[in-house]
């Protein structure tokens, strides 16, 4: 193999200010480093630099049974941990043909829109304090802590779950689950609307991010970009809606979608997904049925030869799980296609031509988790 | 929504050297390599088919062969199909970059590079993504690293 190393293409010119933003800035919310190039206070460029946190998962997945990689894939993105961890059980049943009994689906489902709530109050809190407005980040994690409370007396941890398993649930949910689910959607629907009075209409913020980094469609389309930030661009792009999992059939809901596609847009998407999960969640939690908390499974899983894709909706966008299987109880390989990989890419296209003030607010707006990056 | 049979019978138009495997999860198309940028483009393009969104770009270490795997979708007609890319030459694998079909190919082509050493023709800024420069290539079944033994 020739080791020919190709490098930096990019031709600086003499004039240009390149300024370094991060690894340790506050507002990348873990280690990315953006190089950003200034004329005056203008972007000219910017390169994302990413693999500070890169630990190999799919290397290590090689090496792992299924059910030690569900522990990895909470690792990933570690606010949809929950989710992450449904991608690779569906795929693992799907292979093995296992009917997973409905109360896991409707369990799983309404655990999914909770951690969709709980990442998008992340999300809501850190964005405001990165744009100066540090009230928010009180009320985001008040109301947050709620939903962490119900996660740890059903499972134990707070944030890396591991809670799914193929074929089903590690254990029955908590008998207080239900109750305390419900206590919380009530509460949190008091609640929500303060965060409009506090953010949304507030003019100082709205400044901020009114017609800042803009998206069009076609540009969402061709950087693979998913999830709210895609929606705040017109582009329907739900798998909830796409290719129902779960329970997800079975419940009325709305996919929001703006036309804007600026940071505003990308805001007011999570915003509306916010009620939407509390709706789902309120459709199934008197519905769940009694039966098994998991199929049967031998404890060696062994996925037939061949290769296995599946997608879910993360709190961020697709994820996307490819498996070839060899037969054997570890996977041949192991591909995650994470939401932020493809939505951290057009950082350049939305960033350049503005203000360096504006990075924050963009790079806010979409939300970007690094370890899902990395992997 | 095309099914199988239309969709290979727009590919067959395109690449009649295409084969399709059967028995997959989702419909699959192996191209020769020269094909694939002709193909990706007019996959794109055709208004029956619009693949305008790529999923996902990877690569497999067969160890007789490395395979690139595309995963496309359609925005439009939301449906899916998987093209593959065998490269035997494994020592000095090259394969036309379609960082010009779907931009997002760009940075999923320089995360196959880097983990598999796989080079892409006509990528803009082919390089290392996550890991150094002089690092080998960890994806390769042939990769043994002495310090973080991982043995399967």
């Amino acid at each position: 193999m020739s080791e020919e190393i190709i490098k930096d293409v990019i031709v600086r010119e003499n004039e240009d200010y390149i300024i370094n933003m991060g690894p340790q800035h506050p507002s990348t919310h873990g280690v990315l480093r953006f190089e950003v190039c200034l004329k005056g206070e203008t972007v000219k460029y910017l390169i994302p630099h990413i693999g500070y946190i890169h630990r190999g998962i799919e290397k290590m997945c090689e090496a792992d049974t299924y059910q030690q990689i569900i522990h990895l894939t909470d690792r990933m993105d570690y606010l949809s941990a929950h989710i992450n961890n449904e991608a690779v059980c569906m795929v693992v049943e799907e292979a093995m043909q296992v009917e997973v009994p409905e109360r896991v689906k409707y369990i799983r489902t309404i655990l999914d829109e909770l951690n969709r709530l709980a990442s998008h109050q992340l999300w809501w809190c850190a964005f405001g304090m990165d744009l100066g407005a540090l009230t928010a980040f009180f009320y985001g994690l008040r109301d947050r802590e709620h939903i962490l409370d119900i996660f740890e007396e059903s499972f134990g941890s707070r944030l890396l779950h591991s809670f799914n398993t193929p074929g089903g649930l590690m254990h029955d949910v908590h008998p207080n689950f239900q109750k305390r689910t419900k206590e919380f959607i009530t509460y949190f629907r008091k609640k929500l609307p303060e965060y409009d009075q506090l953010l949304t209409g507030n003019i100082i913020f709205q400044e901020r991010v009114k017609g800042v980094g803009y998206m069009s469609r076609e540009k969402a389309i061709a950087y693979g970009v998913t999830g709210p930030s895609a929606r705040g661009s017109n582009l329907a792009c739900d798998i909830r809606k796409i290719a129902p999992y779960g329970a997800y059939d079975k419940v009325q809901f709305n996919e929001i979608l703006m036309t804007e596609g600026d940071t505003f847009a990308r805001y007011q998407v999570r915003m509306g997904e916010m009620w939407e999960s509390m709706k789902i969640i309120e459709q199934l939690i008197d519905n769940i049925p009694e039966g098994d908390f998991t199929a049967k499974m031998k404890p060696i899983i062994k996925l037939p030869a061949g290769e296995y894709f599946k997608r879910v909706e993360t709190a961020r966008g697709e994820l996307a799980v490819y498996v070839v299987s060899d037969g054997n109880k570890t996977p041949y390989r192991m591909k995650f296609r994470s939401p932020n990989f493809s939505n951290l890419f057009v950082m350049n296209e939305l960033a350049a031509g503005g203000k360096i003030a504006d990075l924050v607010a963009i790079s806010g707006s979409l939300d970007l988790v690094i370890p899902d990056i990395d992997r | 929504m095309l099914n199988k049979q239309e969709l290979s019978e727009i590919i067959l138009k395109m690449v009649p050297e295409a084969t399709f495997p059967e028995g997959t999860q989702l419909t699959e198309v192996i191209v020769p390599a020269e094909n694939i940028l002709a193909l990706a483009e007019g996959l794109k393009n055709n208004k029956e088919t619009a693949f305008d969104y790529l999923i996902s770009l990877t690569a497999v270490d067969f160890t007789t062969n490395m395979t690139v795997v595309y995963h496309l979708d359609s925005t439009q007609f939301r449906h899916l199909i998987v093209l593959k890319v065998v490269l035997n030459d494994r020592e000095n694998p090259l394969v036309d970059s379609v960082s010009s079909v779907w931009a997002t190919a760009e940075f999923h082509e320089r995360e196959v590079f880097d983990l598999f050493g796989i080079r892409f023709n006509n990528h803009p800024n082919l390089k290392r993504l996550f890991l150094e420069d002089d690092y080998g290539f960890p994806l390769r079944k042939d990769f043994r690293d002495e310090i973080n033994i991982i043995e399967r």
